[in-house]
């Protein structure tokens, strides 16, 4: 399949591991930013390749991970209402709440449809007037400008009954935390190629003149994600840090420009609490004064009580690359994907789930 | 900015839900805990406790098989096939993976007040269709209608009965060194179903594999080769018929990724939504366990037969791998393949 076979190619990945072998003249430490590229990596065993040359620790970029429990919970409570319909992504619907998930409550109420756009909510809105339809507006700017366009469209619509519960994280502001705190021991960055393709890479020029690490722009496929190892691998044996685009391919210096002013128009940054990683300066979106009728918790006028989460689960060590999900006692025992403690244990792009489906035997090898 | 970067945590949910979600349906790890722990006890006998597709009855001078299934699959309609279609073809492949030629099929309507007369009309067509292509007679039936709401517009139910006439081991007799099949490109029915129900515009547009797999059957039958196992991969896919002859077996799955055939529509679906072929529902597609040397020839019978031209060697039984079943990407180490949880649910980004 074109644009998919050339970047999992074995023999381009069998090069590309090579040259990282050579290269590395000691072991570096790399984040990968994005959950995508987690799984990724840990799906083609990259990891285990790389070991002794490059070690790779897991970044905070899975939005359903950081999505505050207050979220969750104010999501369940509207989908628990006789007359709101909550949509949202897929993937939203395991994560755990505090008492409950997305997904019992859709068992005990259907009240939780699944879209895969936010625009299907829209049209959900129009075909249910009699209901209120709250779309739950995840994830980093991959996902924004089409919540944004959501809003443009049913305020066009002049729609009395959909709005959306705005739980959007820019990823800029987290890397700025993680290389922030001196504990990290961060040699160098990849940065997410699709956050990029929207946002750009202009903006992480600043980060690394500050923080003297590199940031490589870096895709998904075994041949991306071998690529973007390497280059950053190259920067720093030259003790180099600069801003290097491996994900050419997609992602533009400037991004796309019609989706940052669609952002631009409806959203605003703001901070915001992620989970695992407490409040983010400038770390969220929220949407602009002019277009806060369509905020779902103005217009339901509930505040989002800050809810106290006991210390069983180590998420927010995971997501901060300071621990990997098998050193949390409770991995692969009390924490399941049928029965998780937090949320990295059931998104797609989760970092304990993607050790629980491609590594779990390498904690647990079975003899038979 | 908040104080320090440790001792972030999440909230242990309620662990155990008291309540039936879609996810116990769905044919992975959660229905297979349903099953054995709320209905087995309950219900268990020798003949249900083996969860084969059906169950094997012996008579005074034949073997039976019996097999039920329900059909509740939304729209009634998709490419490539229809719930009446579905019916029948889904019982007489539980039969025909059992090693049993069908003699007869019943089938049970339960129809949403308000159904279309003309939507009934073309289901039963399809049905006669069907059981014409596979020679079997629709022997006995029951019609229910209930208000509005109570069902999803129509709901099938066949069961059928067939008489063994390729007794296999099944997966219990799985050895170490025992090839696995598939008969064709896996997960064309779940994407098909999934994209038509979404309104998903893909062109083309991924088609259900819904078919007949006796042909195939009796041509394994026929070859004389040493079949150890087949089973048609439904719900939960490819994957979860590994995972049930891994613990079966109480062998390793080992299969190769870049041998699975999957067709470009469904592959391209997949990649887009961030699912997995090899965990995406099959209507007319079986893994078969052939003796260590068999495979070759196997496809080879299996090529033959209409529907099943993409029949391919996957993998093999092995004695002692790392996992109950792994898979080796076009590129890297062996990486253990997760048993199916529920439906898989597309990704956001």
């Amino acid at each position: 399949m074109k644009f998919l076979d050339e970047f999992r190619a074995p023999e381009s990945c069998r090069r590309l591991l090579e040259r990282i072998r050579a290269a590395a003249s000691r072991e570096w430490t790399i984040m990968e930013v994005c959950g995508g590229q987690t799984h990724g990596l840990l799906r083609y065993g990259i990891d285990q390749e790389l070991g002794g040359c490059v070690r790779l620790v897991h970044g905070p970029g899975c939005p359903v991970c950081v999505t505050p429990l207050e979220s969750i919970d104010f999501a369940i409570t509207l989908a628990r209402r006789d007359d709101t319909l909550l949509a949202s992504f897929g993937d939203m619907l395991r994560v755990p709440g505090s008492r409950e998930s997305l997904l019992q409550v859709r068992a005990a109420t259907g009240n939780v449809r699944v879209v895969y756009s936010p625009l299907d909510a829209v049209t959900l809105a129009q075909k249910t007037p009699d209901k209120q339809i709250v779309f739950f507006a995840v994830g980093f700017e991959t996902t924004t400008p089409a919540t944004a366009l959501a809003v443009q469209q049913a305020s066009r619509l002049g729609l009395k009954n959909f709005s959306l519960l705005v739980s959007h994280v820019r990823v800029l502001p987290a890397m700025e935390l993680l290389a922030g705190d001196p504990g990290n021991g961060i040699n160098g960055f990849l940065a997410a190629g699709h956050v990029c393709t929207v946002g750009g890479f202009d903006t992480y020029e600043e980060f690394t003149a500050r923080y003297k690490l590199p940031v490589v722009v870096t895709g998904f496929e075994p041949v991306d994600l071998l690529t973007g190892i390497l280059e950053c691998v190259e920067q720093l044996e030259r003790h180099e840090a600069t801003v290097a685009n491996c994900y050419s391919r997609s992602a533009r210096r400037e991004g796309n420009r019609a989706a940052l002013s669609l952002i631009d128009a409806i959203y605003e940054p703001c901070d915001r609490p992620w989970r695992g990683l407490g409040v983010v300066p400038m770390g969220g979106m929220r949407l602009r004064a002019e277009w806060a009728e369509w905020d779902a918790q103005r217009r339901f006028q509930q505040e989002m009580p800050p809810v106290a989460e006991p210390a069983e689960c180590r998420s927010g060590e995971v997501l901060t690359g300071r621990i990997k999900p098998p050193d949390c006692e409770c991995f692969a025992t009390r924490c399941t994907p049928e029965s998780p403690l937090g949320a990295p244990m059931v998104s797609a792009e989760g970092a304990c789930a993607a050790y629980y489906r491609y590594a779990l035997a390498r904690r647990d090898p079975r003899t038979r | 900015m908040s104080g320090s970067l440790s001792g972030f945590a999440c909230p242990a949910p309620d662990a155990g839900g008291d309540k039936i979600t879609l996810a116990h349906g769905e044919g992975g790890r959660l229905m297979r805990r349903l099953i054995q722990q709320t209905v087995l006890p309950r219900l268990g006998n020798e003949a249900l406790n083996s969860l084969g597709d059906a169950a094997i009855l012996q008579t005074a001078n034949s073997r039976l098989a019996v097999s039920t299934d329900s059909y509740v699959v939304s729209p009634l309609f998709f490419p490539g096939g229809d719930i009446g279609k579905l019916a029948v073809f889904g019982t007489v492949n539980d039969l025909a993976v059992s090693g049993a030629k069908p003699l007869a099929i019943s089938l049970a309507m339960i129809v949403e007040e308000g159904l279309p007369l003309e939507t009934l009309e073309r289901v039963l067509a399809s049905v006669a269709s069907a059981a014409a292509q596979v020679g079997v007679p629709i022997v006995t039936g029951d019609t229910k209608v209930v208000p509005r709401h109570a069902a999803d517009s129509l709901f099938l139910n066949t069961t059928g009965i067939g008489e063994v006439f390729f007794p296999i081991p099944g997966p219990d007799g799985l050895c170490e060194g025992d090839e696995i099949l598939v008969t064709g490109p896996v997960g064309r029915h779940g994407m098909a179903v999934m994209t038509c129900r979404e309104g998903l515009e893909f062109n083309p547009a991924p088609t259900s594999d819904c078919a007949p797999l006796l042909d195939a059957v009796t041509a394994l039958q026929q070859s004389g080769l040493p079949v150890r196992a087949m089973r048609d991969a439904t719900r939960g896919g490819l994957a979860a018929v590994l995972h049930e002859w891994a613990q079966s077996s109480r062998l390793t799955m080992a299969v190769q990724e870049a041998q699975v055939p999957v067709t470009d529509e469904v592959r391209g679906a997949c990649e887009l939504l961030g699912l997995d072929p090899i965990h995406v529902a099959n209507e007319g597609t079986m893994v078969v366990a052939v003796a260590p040397g068999a495979g070759e020839a196997a496809v080879k019978v299996l090529r033959r037969v209409p529907h099943c031209e993409g029949a391919s060697r996957i993998g093999q039984a092995i004695m002692g791998g790392i996992a109950p079943v792994v898979v080796r990407r076009v590129f890297g180490p062996e990486i253990p393949l997760d048993e199916p949880l529920g439906a898989p649910l597309p990704r956001i980004c």
